[in-house]
């Protein structure tokens, strides 16, 4: 954790360093250069894995498979047609459907007895849906610095972000979600035993760097007030390629650019490409009907196996000892001693 | 094998996380904690030329000399034949979800049992060796170069994961630990290491066609002997045809289910079952063996293995073949065999029931049906004279076993068989049955004795839900529709649930099953008296029922001194 806790403090100093000693049109450019490598660097991972084929069908079945047609079969979770898995993969990107699932598992004693109970524990399927979705909400909201006019649709969900109507500027709810997801997500890491053991600096750090691009930013907003018309004159330029002007822009401004920079160069690098791979996982997108059927694998190598004529050659005359049918008859030799006793 | 310590024991010795972290904890090889190498010579013979003789306590594993390359080859090959092992490789994002999902993990309380961090185990040598980040920053990027003390901890750890892919139903990402499971263990195999309970099945198989090595006589005496048992209780003698052409069904079924108790109760209750339907099937010598344990070490071996069943029902001209209970089997048969092994030979033909007319449609392409399925559909169209009462001493619950679960959706299909065959059944609580069902503990190969420990604690996970169901309603009776359970449960009840039974499905199918011409039943499939009898017929015939009366009383007696 103090690895990742140091990376993201350098990464402040960055911009906020920079920013103080004149480098704003250096890390102006920044943007852009992170855009390119995380297009590029996404991109170039999903080719990645898509190069290596799927040689095997497995699904995880997660319900009753179809089979008689008086059983109900679950639609979503065994699921035979291109339509359902398209359903269930859906629920799984939309809803966090596996997660939903979570259970968690506890040693008790009962009567003087250890035993293990089980209860439904949903509550990182709530806090992951919460960051995720105020994730999404922020970033369509950002559009509004790229986009002259800015278009209807993301002026309402602007509008429904801010429907609380409190304060001024006007606050969003996301601000407040996205802080309280990635705050439950970095406060489970650290308190729980299991957590903490398997957690990595790769873990804390992408929780920091988040953390710190969200809060950045809702300090840019609320606190630290930066001038929204100059902001996005400077962003339309950096899109345009045309000159900017610095000026009036915050030191905070450059310190939130750096954030999400750093973050979209290192996304494709790390493991919140989750992001893309949650799409290519075969055991969750392939249909449960490997049965009715056949999936084919580019590599299948050809068959070798001990075959029938081999095993007769075995056992021949054990076998017509035994009366049991044979290919070819024991040869009527007077050594068929040897072949009862072998 | 040593010797196990109480349930209570057991658990008040489940040690605390350690300090350090897992990187920094050396993997502890101690007897009792890990399976016992295969010999070189099956290994040879089954074509792993890296083969070589060591012993797992040793300091050194005598790997081959350039074994680093080995690895990293057999590594940058698995990556670019499964898109399945890059993306899990890389999407993690170690929100724990799958942590205490894993059976040996709640039973161990080891980390490494986390299914993320048996992940990491591998995914750790892999940032290294394939990732920019892991090459440059190392272990802050959570990479570390392959030593031998890794490949210890491999040895110790994908052998402490049964695929029972519960983690991978709860995973976000459906992150499979199973197939990393499998593939680590062909990266083993590649150096000459695997587990002998694994590969000396293996190795029979391939030679005599099961994984017991029955020959084809003995098979067919084993069988007969069988047979002597069902015309002792049913008065029916059955004559089951080996090797026979020209029927229309090839019957395959683990071979534990013909030699282990209690499997053999449930093959006996194939063949009752078979004989009252008259189906037209065979049975075989050379497929003779429904289980793969290829599967939890390779998928080449898997295939190779796999490949007997289609070879036997095209020598047969066999139209469909019907597959016993079993477990990872029906992983094999329901998800990897089509793709194995291609179009089925030409005499294969889409399922259907001779007795109800009922197109198997789910299975079209493998022309394959798995006996609940058979059973279930013969129950739903009333083709059965069953008689539930016969098992009215059985309150029973329904163990699903993992790979019939998440590999394959068998839930319904097996529970309707249940229901019709035995009046007092009770499910377990949730989270712990169907989709969510937890493993015997012993499953992909581990069920071998010098692992008692391991099995114990993780199969505790399924005692304790079977616990709660015996102390809440009386139940008495576990079944199964998997024959590695039926080996591994019964150690585990009478472990932790001693007043549990373990039988197959179609054990108490054979029970209720009412055969023409049979005599009134006084005992069940395992010669002990029935506490419902049948009532005795109205006819006077009460010859013949008193005579078996009198052996049943006798027999399970003489067992019990035995």
């Amino acid at each position: 954790m103090t690895i990742a806790l140091v990376a993201t403090l350098l990464i402040l100093i960055v911009g906020w360093g920079g920013s103080m000693i004149g480098l704003q049109g250096v890390l102006g450019a920044l943007p852009l250069a992170a855009l390119a490598v995380f297009i590029v660097g996404f991109v170039w991972r999903v080719v990645y894995w898509a190069k290596s084929p799927v040689p095997f069908a497995i699904p995880t079945v997660g319900g009753q498979q179809r089979s008689l047609d008086w059983i109900k079969p679950s639609r979503l979770d065994a699921p035979w047609t291109t339509a359902a898995v398209v359903g269930r993969m859906a629920l799984e990107v939309l809803t966090f459907r596996s997660l939903f699932r979570n259970t968690a598992a506890e040693r008790t004693t009962i009567n003087g007895v250890p035993r293990l109970t089980y209860y439904s524990s949903k509550w990182l399927w709530v806090f992951a849906l919460l960051f995720h979705y105020s994730m999404l909400v922020i970033v369509v909201r950002h559009a509004r610095f790229f986009l002259e006019p800015v278009p209807v649709c993301i002026q309402v969900i602007e509008f429904l972000d801010g429907v609380m109507q409190v304060g001024h500027p006007r606050f969003y709810l996301t601000d407040a979600f996205i802080l309280a997801g990635l705050g439950f997500l970095f406060l489970r890491r650290l308190y729980t035993e299991k957590l903490r053991y398997i957690s990595q600096p790769a873990d804390w750090f992408a929780l920091f760097l988040l953390i710190c691009v969200a809060g950045s930013g809702i300090c840019m907003r609320y606190v630290d007030k930066v001038d929204i018309a100059q902001a996005k004159v400077f962003i339309m330029g950096l899109f345009t390629f045309s000159s900017v002007s610095t000026e009036g822009l915050s030191p905070i401004f450059f310190i939130h650019l750096t954030f999400v920079s750093v973050l979209l160069a290192y996304f494709p690098f790390s493991k919140l490409m989750h992001m893309g791979g949650v799409f290519m996982s075969p055991t969750r997108n392939m249909k449960v009907n490997t049965r009715e059927e056949r999936h084919v694998n580019p590599w299948n190598p050809p068959k070798k196996f001990h075959t029938y004529a081999e095993y007769e050659d075995d056992f021949r005359d054990a076998m017509a000892e035994a009366g049991l049918p044979l290919e070819k008859q024991p040869e009527p030799a007077t050594e068929t001693g040897n072949g009862a006793g072998a | 094998m040593p010797k196990m310590p109480t349930p209570a024991e057991l658990l008040a010795a489940t040690p605390a996380f350690p300090a350090k972290g897992w990187m920094d904890v050396k993997s502890e090889i101690r007897p009792g904690n890990y399976c016992y190498p295969a010999k070189p010579d099956t290994l040879l013979g089954l074509g792993f030329k890296r083969a070589h003789a060591w012993a797992p306590e040793d300091q050194d594993w005598n790997l081959p000399a350039n074994w680093e390359d080995i690895m990293y080859n057999a590594l940058k090959e698995r990556l670019d034949k499964h898109r399945s092992l890059k993306v899990f490789m890389d999407v993690c994002v170690r929100c724990g979800a799958c942590a205490d999902k894993c059976h040996f993990f709640l039973g161990t309380n080891d980390p490494k049992n986390m299914p993320v961090l048996r992940a990491e185990l591998l995914r750790s040598v892999y940032r290294k060796d394939f990732t920019l980040a892991g090459r440059l920053l190392g272990k802050v990027a959570g990479a570390r170069r392959l030593d031998a003390g890794i490949i210890k901890e491999w040895y110790s750890y994908f052998y402490q994961c049964s695929e029972c892919r519960r983690c991978s139903l709860y995973c976000p990402y459906g992150i499979d630990t199973a197939e990393l499971t499998v593939l680590v263990r062909e990266m083993l195999l590649e150096l000459g290491l695997a587990s002998n309970w694994i590969m000396d099945p293996v190795s029979n198989c391939n030679r005599t066609g099961n994984h017991l090595g029955i020959q084809p006589h003995a098979m067919k005496e084993i069988v007969e002997f069988l047979c002597d048992d069902i015309e002792t209780i049913t008065g029916i003698r059955i004559d089951p045809p080996f090797n026979e052409k020209g029927h229309e069904i090839l019957f395959i079924t683990p071979s534990g289910d013909y030699f282990a108790d209690p499997g053999i109760y449930t093959f006996m209750g194939y063949l009752m079952l078979f004989h009252e339907l008259g189906l037209d099937y065979t049975l075989s010598t050379y497929a003779s063996e429904g289980g793969n344990f290829g599967s939890f070490v390779s998928f080449d071996v898997a295939k190779k293995l796999n490949a007997k069943m289609y070879a036997e029902a095209e020598r047969l001209g066999s139209k469909w073949i019907l597959g016993g209970e079993c477990g990872h089997m029906w992983r094999v048969v329901n998800q990897y065999m089509a793709t194995y092994n291609g179009p089925t030979p030409p005499n294969l033909e889409q399922p259907v029931s001779p007795i109800t007319g009922t197109v198997f449609k789910n299975a079209a392409a493998t022309k394959m049906v798995h006996i609940a399925e058979f059973t279930a559909d013969l129950i739903h169209h009333d083709k059965l004279n069953l008689r539930p009462e016969r098992n009215n001493h059985i309150i029973t619950t329904w163990h699903d076993s993992c790979n019939p679960a998440r590999g394959m959706g068998l839930l319904e299909e097996p529970r309707a068989v249940l229901r019709a065959v035995c009046n007092n059944f009770v499910e377990m609580p949730e989270h712990t049955i169907r989709e969510e069902t937890f493993c015997c503990g012993s499953g992909s190969g581990l069920n071998t004795e010098e692992i008692m420990d391991i099995r114990m604690r993780g199969g505790f996970p399924r005692a304790n839900a079977l616990r709660y169901v015996a102390d809440k309603h009386n139940v008495n009776w576990m079944a199964c529709v998997c024959a590695l359970d039926r080996a591994a449960l019964p150690p585990l009840t009478e472990y932790w649930v001693p007043e549990v039974t373990v039988s197959g499905l179609h054990e108490l199918v054979a029970n209720a099953l009412v055969m023409k011409g049979e005599i009134p039943r006084t005992m069940d499939m395992r010669q002990e008296d029935l506490p419902f009898p049948d009532p005795e017929p109205e006819e006077p015939e009460t010859q013949e029922p008193e005579e078996i009366g009198t052996g049943a009383a006798t027999e399970p007696k003489s067992e019990e001194d035995a």
